[in-house]
């Protein structure tokens, strides 16, 4: 059984969050329904909900990251559930602790979701299938294969400006090859059924027979950012790349970089969209990453309430009893 | 008797009063989704409130998410105004156990503390779990527990009763 598969219960249902790939476009408007109706909880007086009271959720990060951990904390809490975050480079496993033995200690401390992030592609899975059953497992990211909280929240983001998908045309520029983001966001938005989805890289930066994805390739930006209406720049990843892929990356900046210039050739209403963190200069001038076009912060903002959504849902189904129909 | 409408004229009638006798001149009507928005939306026009409506949706403050999970229709909370101090009205179609008006109070005083929270339900139906009661009632029915009451609409109101499942 696939990871497709492995994530929803008998009846559809998500148990775990661990890949776009496979889900409806019921799946995943459901979550972005419930999302809207969570984004208003950041402006209360009260920021919580009392839904995960007396959950406790662990945040285990096998790999760095700032953004990500800080929205799934905050997320969690807003839910009213206890946090728990876990940097494994500095604990056990470096005292060469196996991963299974990990996860056992910590389910004895008794927690109900793990959100899991980890270098190696299928870390979410290998969690989710080791875990007592009553468990919800969330990828957080697992080596170049998928980042579906990341894709979520930009699906939510471009719906909440250009809810037409049908016709929408999104350019995803950069390091597609390394890039878990780009795989996510593509899964979801032809899930949704968006209008064309192109890829813009230099042939180094894609990964072998990408057109499989459901996507149109361009190797040079004047053409494949003619007339779109969103796009989303990939950063450089360069702790995941070996071996020269590129010359530069002030030459990457002059062929691929999103200039002003080069946002003029889009629509004028175009959304300009970063998963974070942006390398100024590199991927994308100063000038159009706080320009009007960008929705960049509103991202990281809309982060939490889709999260706050994806850990209600999950955890709720893992409540229901079986034979129940949603 | 299931003539919504006209229930809601006796309940506006009934609200003007108690309103009246608390000295309350600026209510803020707050209903709950989807029924009780309905008849808020009813009851504003009838006792010409020109404040905007508060609607509230009570699924993240249910007290059986662990049982059922997360509602598939959820819908925003939206209250227009500053709840503090204010004096509010908190309407819904059906009173039954009380928990859904138990919800609704919790996630009332997550916005802040209001002055005074008055109930305003077109049908009692009985049943109470939890020590709540409304001060305005359109009519009190007694069902058995296989049968639910809904209100339908929203264009034209109407009570239906039904078998539960």
């Amino acid at each position: 059984m696939s990871a497709t598969h492995f994530q929803l219960d008998p009846q559809g249902r998500l148990l775990h969050f661990l890949t776009i790939e496979g889900l409806t476009r019921r799946h995943l408007t459901d979550i972005l329904d419930t999302a809207e109706s969570l984004h208003g909880v950041a402006e209360r007086r009260v920021k919580k909900l009392p839904t995960l009271h007396g959950k406790t959720v662990v945040n285990l990060f096998f790999e760095a990251s700032t953004r990500t951990r800080t929205t799934f904390e905050l997320a969690a809490k807003r839910l009213s559930a206890d946090v728990l975050t876990l940097n494994i480079a500095t604990s056990s496993a470096v005292k060469g602790e196996s991963l299974l033995d990990t996860l056992r200690n910590i389910e004895a401390m008794q927690c109900d979701m793990f959100v899991v992030r980890h270098e190696q592609s299928g870390a979410a899975e290998f969690i989710a299938r080791h875990v007592k059953p009553h468990i919800a497992v969330l990828n957080a990211g697992d080596g170049r294969h998928a980042h579906p909280t990341q894709a979520m929240l930009d699906v939510f983001t471009i719906r909440r400006h250009k809810p037409d998908f049908a016709h929408l045309q999104v350019a995803i520029v950069g390091d597609i090859l390394h890039s878990r983001v780009a795989r996510s966001l593509i899964h979801a938005l032809n899930i949704l059924g968006a209008g064309e989805i192109r890829v813009v890289a230099p042939r180094t930066l894609l990964p072998a027979q990408v057109e499989n994805l459901g996507v149109r390739v361009f190797h040079c930006p004047d053409d494949g950012l003619r007339d779109v209406d969103v796009i989303v720049m990939l950063r450089l990843q360069k702790e995941r790349m070996e071996g020269a892929l590129l010359p530069s990356e002030p030459e990457f900046f002059q062929r691929y970089g999103l200039t002003e210039e080069r946002l003029t050739l889009a629509k004028p209403d175009v959304l300009v969209m970063h998963p974070g963190p942006i390398n100024r200069g590199v991927e994308i001038d100063s000038r159009v990453a706080d320009g009007p076009r960008s929705v960049i912060l509103e991202q990281v903002t809309n982060g939490i309430a889709v999260r706050m959504a994806i850990m209600s849902i999950t955890l709720g189904n893992h409540a229901r009893p079986a034979g129940e129909t949603v | 008797m299931h003539d919504a409408e006209s229930l809601i004229e006796a309940m506006a009638g009934q609200l003007r009063e108690l309103l009246a006798a608390r000295g309350i001149t600026e209510p803020m009507l707050v209903g709950i989704h989807t029924g009780g928005v309905w008849i808020a939306e009813r009851l504003r026009q009838l006792l010409g409130i020109t404040a905007p409506l508060g609607q509230l949706d009570v699924s993240f403050y249910r007290d059986d998410f662990s049982r059922i999970g997360v509602h598939r229709r959820v819908r925003p909370s939206e209250l227009p105004f500053d709840v503090e101090g204010r004096h509010l009205v908190l309407v819904d179609d059906v009173l039954h156990t009380g928990r859904t008006v138990r919800a609704a109070l919790n996630e009332l005083f997550d916005y802040g503390r209001p002055a005074s929270v008055l109930l305003a339900v077109l049908v009692d139906r009985g049943g109470r779990e939890l020590p709540i009661e409304a001060h305005v009632v359109g009519a009190r029915l007694t069902l058995p527990l296989d049968q639910e009451v809904q209100l339908t609409g929203p264009e034209l109101l109407h009570l239906v009763i039904q078998q539960t499942g």
